[in-house]
């Protein structure tokens, strides 16, 4: 992929945007009360006010980053957000388990998220995923920077992945030991995705409210 | 309009798949030199920092204030800052300064100041001052030893390799986290059957990093990163204090340590503050240097993709290894991620810190090849080694590595495979077979191993934690089953972190357990004749290429 000018040029705006941040900041802090429904091709996000700590033992959180299926709606290689969260959802319920979603405002690094999501989840087992795909199954008792299994390189994950991924963290919930999903590596990742994965990443920071609590979402595909 | 036929070709050149830009200063997307840097200035009342570099006492962030109270020898700041930058420049470059006088000049700047003195600098005479003002005389080099399927056979086979090639500092890290203390079990008992004295780390997450180095599975580390800005340091859950906390932590138990950090990642992370990259760089070494830290790893690093596509990038990657030489300080200078397609361009990059000779020129040359690097691939991995060795060959220069004979290599690939065998098996950990061992005798990588019951090792790997396995468990296993020789080494290990000697700055550890660091082999370049000059028996070594064609061989 050749990283061109544009592209460049809209990271830097968004940088740029970052500037007026406390502005933005008061302004979506008002919005927050608001009841939103965000949808995105396929996809229907209901907020439904904070989320809890769930009591199922069966169940598995998937948490979503601030801008996922909402003001992004696809991963770094374009695969369209409905699908990541399907493949994740069909592949916690193969399994015979629940899976609850909810959307982590506080932050928009994947380790805090997804161990924010291990921490609601009544099994303590939670999954956290960036709008650019980069995912972790987290535990609630690990400390934050570590995890059961990391997926770092986003332009290596398709949905078979995403699909495996769920799953896993399913049986870590019903106490088993799987075989944790391949590891994939590609050493030209960098040069080829690293100014795109920026940009991503700085559109999706944008969208962190410092502080609030995550919220409990309904999702519909269609 | 009608393709040209050459610009068709030139179209399809490796160079053109990696990303270029122009520059944009008004938001930090700029090497070094940017316009909204800020102007040095300091203003010292009662022994106290009350201005730096333009910015009131009261107006500091954490960052300005934790180097205007530890990083900066104020007893000669208002002198060196009434100097002229440029002066200050050519007294780097200048042969007949020497690097003691210097450094009392250079430890007393403010980050604007010493990125100007740089500023005025072309690559070359950042090379030359380099030569003269890295830590340690002799230079050296580190490596990366990792696999995509964690296999602890493989790793212990690559570092035994990885060792008698000559590297001083070998690095591991993971696919799966869990797999940690088999990683780093397997490296340090891989290296230690290749050559006694060589260091290893595995790079993790911070607490269960510095919990495998209590434990006696690593003997350094250097996986603690700091920032230029703080939004980013915030992002971490961290400050400058936290890390200098945490430098404290493998102070006290005798591990050598040095912190990471590297141009591109505040833009990367989208908090640059509108500053050019080498000068929230330079912050970062200044950081360091205040927590008392020894060394710091940058050039970039894992953001390389970030200077690589402005103007000048790569000439700013060389600048901030200098820098951090300049503050007296051990630097181990990148060159250990990927970062261009173009082999010439990877090459030129190289030789920036290949030519002067830097602490370790890689901070990660990948002792495999770079499908199995878990850091993402590296900019030279296993094969390159020929190209490498050519290369000290045709320049005479050191770069840290030998000549090798396949014998040799299979050998001792085969001794670390049944070291880490009987280990296994003593510990009761999850069978090593011989097929196993077979196979990474013989492997280049992953795809040459068989696959390894991950579940059975992840348990068996937490258990390792919970039972409390230490190096002298291991010492105890290995010389049981025979390995007296490989026992030694790892005590031997074990008790530098009493003595403590290789907390010096630049420390690496030769095969008779001698600590050579900036203390007993302090770099005194002066010019031709003077500073590190090859051995005659270091030159045999690296003249004597296998494939090299003798008079000899023929009648």
């Amino acid at each position: 992929m050749a990283i061109n000018e544009k592209l460049i040029r809209d990271v830097i705006e968004q940088v740029l945007r970052d500037y007026s941040f406390e502005d933005k900041a008061e302004k979506e802090g008002k919005k927050a009360d608001q009841v939103v429904e965000s949808s995105v091709e396929g996809m229907e996000l209901k907020e439904k006010g904070v989320a809890s700590v769930g009591r199922r033992k069966d169940e598995v959180v998937v948490a979503i980053a601030p801008a996922f299926g909402k003001f992004q709606n696809k991963t770094i290689v374009n695969i369209p957000h409905r699908n990541v969260l399907r493949e994740i959802i069909a592949g916690i319920e193969e399994e015979g388990l629940k899976a609850r979603i909810v959307r982590v405002l506080r932050t928009s690094d994947v380790a805090f998220i997804a161990h924010d999501a291990a921490k609601l989840s009544g099994s303590g087992i939670g999954i956290g995923i960036q709008s650019k795909g980069t995912t972790v199954i987290h535990q609630k008792d690990l400390l934050p920077l570590n995890n059961l299994e990391l997926f770092p390189q986003a332009p290596l994950l398709d949905e078979e992945t995403f699909r495996a991924i769920g799953k896993n963290a399913a049986k870590y919930a019903k106490g088993e030991s799987p075989n944790p999903v391949p590891t994939k590596n590609d050493q030209m990742a960098r040069p080829k995705f690293q100014a795109k994965a920026a940009l991503l990443h700085i559109k999706e920071t944008e969208h962190v409210k410092p502080g609030a609590k995550p919220i409990e979402l309904e999702v519909k595909f269609y | 309009m009608m393709r040209s036929k050459r610009f068709e070709v030139l179209a399809k050149r490796p160079v053109n798949q990696d990303g270029f830009v122009a520059e944009w200063p008004e938001v930090g997307l700029i090497a070094m030199n940017g316009p909204n840097d800020p102007t040095p200035s300091i203003k010292i009342k009662n022994g106290k920092v009350i201005e730096l570099d333009g910015k009131k006492r009261e107006d500091f962030d954490m960052i300005d204030r934790f180097i205007a109270d530890y990083a900066i020898n104020l007893d000669r700041a208002e002198e060196v800052m009434a100097m002229d930058s440029l002066k200050l420049a050519q007294m780097l470059v200048d042969v007949n300064v020497p690097r003691e006088k210097i450094i009392e000049l250079t430890t007393a700047m403010t980050p604007a100041k010493i990125v100007e003195v740089v500023g005025n600098m072309n690559v070359v005479e950042m090379m030359m001052a380099l030569q003269k003002m890295r830590a340690r005389k002799t230079p050296s080099n580190q490596c990366h030893v990792t696999n995509v399927k964690d296999n602890p056979v493989q790793i212990a086979a690559d570092a035994a390799e990885a060792a008698i090639r000559g590297f001083d500092e070998q690095e591991t890290t993971v696919g799966i986290v869990r797999y940690a203390p088999f990683n780093a079990l397997s490296i340090l008992i891989g290296s230690q059957v290749g050559r006694g004295g060589v260091l290893t780390q595995c790079a993790i997450e911070e607490a269960t990093e510095l919990l495998l180095g209590m434990k006696g599975l690593t003997s350094y580390a250097e996986t603690v990163s700091v920032y230029g800005t703080e939004n980013v340091f915030v992002d971490g859950d961290d400050t400058p204090w936290s890390k200098a906390f945490l430098a404290s932590g493998y102070a006290s138990r005798g591990l050598k340590m040095r912190f990471t950090s590297g141009t591109g990642s505040e833009v990367q992370m989208g908090y640059a503050e509108g500053k050019s990259m080498l000068y929230l760089e330079a912050r970062c070494i200044y950081i360091t240097k205040g927590a008392g830290v020894q060394g710091l790893q940058n050039g970039s690093i894992s953001c390389i993709g970030v200077p690589g596509a402005v103007p000048s990038g790569i000439r700013a990657v060389l600048a901030e290894n200098l820098i951090t030489t300049m503050l007296d300080m051990e630097v181990a200078s990148g060159n250990d991620q990927t970062f261009s397609h173009s082999d010439m361009r990877r090459t030129a990059r190289l030789l920036m810190q290949m030519l002067p000779g830097t602490d370790f020129i890689c901070s990660g040359y990948s002792a495999v090849p770079n499908y199995d690097n878990m850091f993402a691939g590296s900019n030279v991995d296993a094969e390159d080694y020929d190209d490498w060795n050519a290369i000290q060959r045709d320049l005479m220069i050191d770069g840290g590595l030998r000549p090798v004979s396949e014998e040799e290599v299979v050998a001792i690939r085969n001794k670390a495979a049944r070291a880490l065998q009987a280990v296994f098996e003593e510990l009761g950990l999850p069978t090593i077979t011989d097929e196993e061992v077979e196979a990474a005798t013989y492997a280049h990588g992953s795809k040459d191993m068989p696959d390894r019951n991950v579940v059975e090792d992840l348990k068996a790997a937490e258990e390792m934690m919970k039972r409390g396995i230490t190096g002298l468990d291991i010492v105890k296993a290995l010389s049981k089953h025979g390995f007296d020789d490989v026992a030694e080494n790892l005590l031997n290990m074990l008790k530098q972190r009493i003595s403590g000697d290789y907390l010096h700055t630049s420390a690496i550890i030769d095969e008779n357990f001698n600590v050579i660091s900036a203390v007993n082999d302090c770099n005194d370049y002066m010019g031709p004749g003077t500073g590190y000059r090859l051995s005659e028996e270091r030159w045999n070594e690296i003249k004597d290429i296998p494939n090299a064609i003798k008079p000899e061989d023929y009648d």
